[in-house]
């Protein structure tokens, strides 16, 4: 037991300086790692009899979510107030957007009030970004269209690390609505930050070719993108983004490309099952493989919340240094 | 925590400990712990990361040996309670704290490397009171330096110090340092 204690992990050696996490295409690896280290010393909190530390208390956080959602805004807000800030939730219907201000006013507006960090989701892609340039806040990225969502990317990262001890050199095939998600832009950052090679895999319509530009391997077969993975990334078939028909039916899709035990069979012995939620049961993931013995889905909730604690507290410092504090 | 964060350079002025002096200082500290707690029942270490955490090991082991009973110990990290978070920038790296029992109930000597202004100490009573309701807490420092600015004292000083403000204490430790070693520093006048 006195053995688990300390030098384990040498200390990470960057300083974080950001007063914003917009993406993880604007992070180096080094910025990565310390947001993971931060992360896994944060994820003992949440064990703990009295789960709350002082670190931003007097701290004024606003979820604004322009999109629905209930993973990524309980988990933020969990994390807001595990570290003793203060948090309001305003999602769209509801606020003054609905009466036509602009975005930008309604972030003016909040800072009036003296708020430090603006947690934002909005179906635009680029957003967060226009609203940092103009705001003293922080301002964090909980999903910009199908741009990019840096702590779905970070808490999958810190998961695989957790799971498998190192991301360098393993074999990540990401499999489902490629031309859509932000999960996978953002992981394909962080991956390949990382040193780990990536597979994108889906429906040549879900698939934009371009993406192999980003430094991943391109496969239109399932059966390619399971042999030699270590882990296994299923993305929800997004029904809200797509405007044509990209998909025949579910069904067909779940024929070519849902992951099953009979599909499994090919994988690894210790493949990672990923998904970053909601399932669409039946569709991408069946329900066996879902809740069976590879699956760490529900590790990736519980590591959301360590990631977003450790974001929280490292923007939150970084606005200090730029003396931008409202 | 760092004693005087500067970019100002520093030189070595004198060496207080060397290893030799650093291990005696460990064993004598053991013995106290020992002969105070009437044995080790009930007790359990508590080091403050990163080098009161080795110090907390190292002294267990010692002790282990004086009683032949293994003693549980933890490390524990007081970044996020520490009262100038809100005034220092870019927030400073937080350490896993991994205290692996309930520490309710148990009498707690809590292990740190310099004690200085007691702020450190302070941030460590209130995580722990965070964790659990302890019985007792007791406070062992390798070096006590003066200048505390809050009420605490240490119940095992390995070596006490007259420094001035100015000057720093270095506790060099094996594990993350190379070699064991206490050097006091002072400005680069130069």
């Amino acid at each position: 037991m006195s053995d688990a204690v300390i030098t384990k992990d040498a200390p990470a050696t960057a300083q974080w300086t950001k007063k914003d996490l917009l993406g993880l295409r604007e992070l180096s690896a080094e910025e990565i790692r310390l947001l993971l280290t931060t992360a896994e010393s944060f994820r003992e909190i949440s064990l703990r009899p009295i789960k709350k530390v002082p670190a931003l208390r007097g701290k004024t956080i606003v979820n604004l979510f322009f999109e629905p959602s209930t993973r990524t805004r309980t988990s933020f807000e969990l994390a807001a107030k595990r570290l003793s800030a203060d948090l309001i939730n305003v999602s769209a219907s509801t606020s003054s957007i609905a009466k036509g201000e602009t975005i930008l006013d309604t972030i003016k507006n909040l800072e009036a009030m003296k708020v430090d960090i603006v947690v934002i989701r909005h179906a635009v892609a680029g957003v967060p970004h226009a609203i940092a340039r103009h705001a003293c806040a922080s301002v964090v990225n909980a999903g910009d269209g199908s741009h990019e969502h840096p702590t779905q990317a970070l808490l999958d990262l810190m998961t695989i690390q957790e799971k498998k001890g190192q991301i360098q050199g393993l074999r990540v095939s990401i499999i489902g609505d490629i031309a859509h998600s932000r999960v996978a832009r953002s992981n394909i950052w962080g991956l390949t930050k990382l040193g780990a090679s990536v597979m994108v895999c889906g429906p040549p319509t879900l698939v934009p070719p371009q993406i192999a530009e980003c430094g991943v391997r391109v496969s239109w077969d399932v059966r390619e993108a399971i042999r030699d993975a270590d882990v296994l990334m299923l993305l929800r078939i997004q029904h809200e983004r797509q405007e044509a028909a990209l998909v025949p039916s579910l069904r067909e899709y779940r024929q070519r490309y849902g992951i099953d035990t009979e599909r499994l069979k090919d994988a690894k012995p210790g493949v990672l099952i990923m998904h970053p939620g909601p399932i669409n049961r039946g569709v991408e993931l069946d329900s066996a493989v879902a809740d069976g013995p590879h699956s760490v889905i529900l590790d990736q909730v519980t590591n959301g919340l360590a990631v977003r604690m450790a974001t929280l507290y490292h923007v939150s410092g970084a606005a200090k240094l730029e003396g931008m504090e409202p | 925590m760092s004693d005087v964060p500067s970019l100002v350079p520093f030189r070595e002025k004198a060496k207080l400990l060397d290893a030799e002096a650093v291990r005696r200082a460990l064993v004598r500290i053991a013995h106290e712990i020992v002969e105070r707690n009437k044995g080790t029942d009930g007790l359990a270490l508590i080091g403050i990361c990163t080098r009161g955490a080795v110090l907390a090991k190292r002294i267990a082991e010692e002790i282990s040996a004086i009683e032949r009973q293994a003693i549980q110990v933890g490390a524990l990290d007081i970044t996020l309670y520490r009262d100038d978070l809100s005034r220092i920038a870019p927030n400073p790296i937080v350490q896993a704290t991994e205290i692996s029992f309930d520490i309710t109930d148990l009498r707690l000597v809590l292990i740190d490397d310099v004690l200085f202004t007691g702020r450190t100490v302070r941030a460590a009573l209130d995580a722990l009171t965070d964790l659990g309701r302890p019985r007792s807490i007791q406070l062992a420092v390798l070096i006590d330096r003066g200048h505390r600015e809050l009420p605490i004292r240490a119940d095992y000083v390995g070596k006490n110090v007259p420094t001035s403000v100015n000057e720093r204490v270095e506790v060099r430790l094996r594990e993350p340092d190379g070699r064991d070693e206490v050097v006091i520093e002072e400005r680069d006048a130069s």
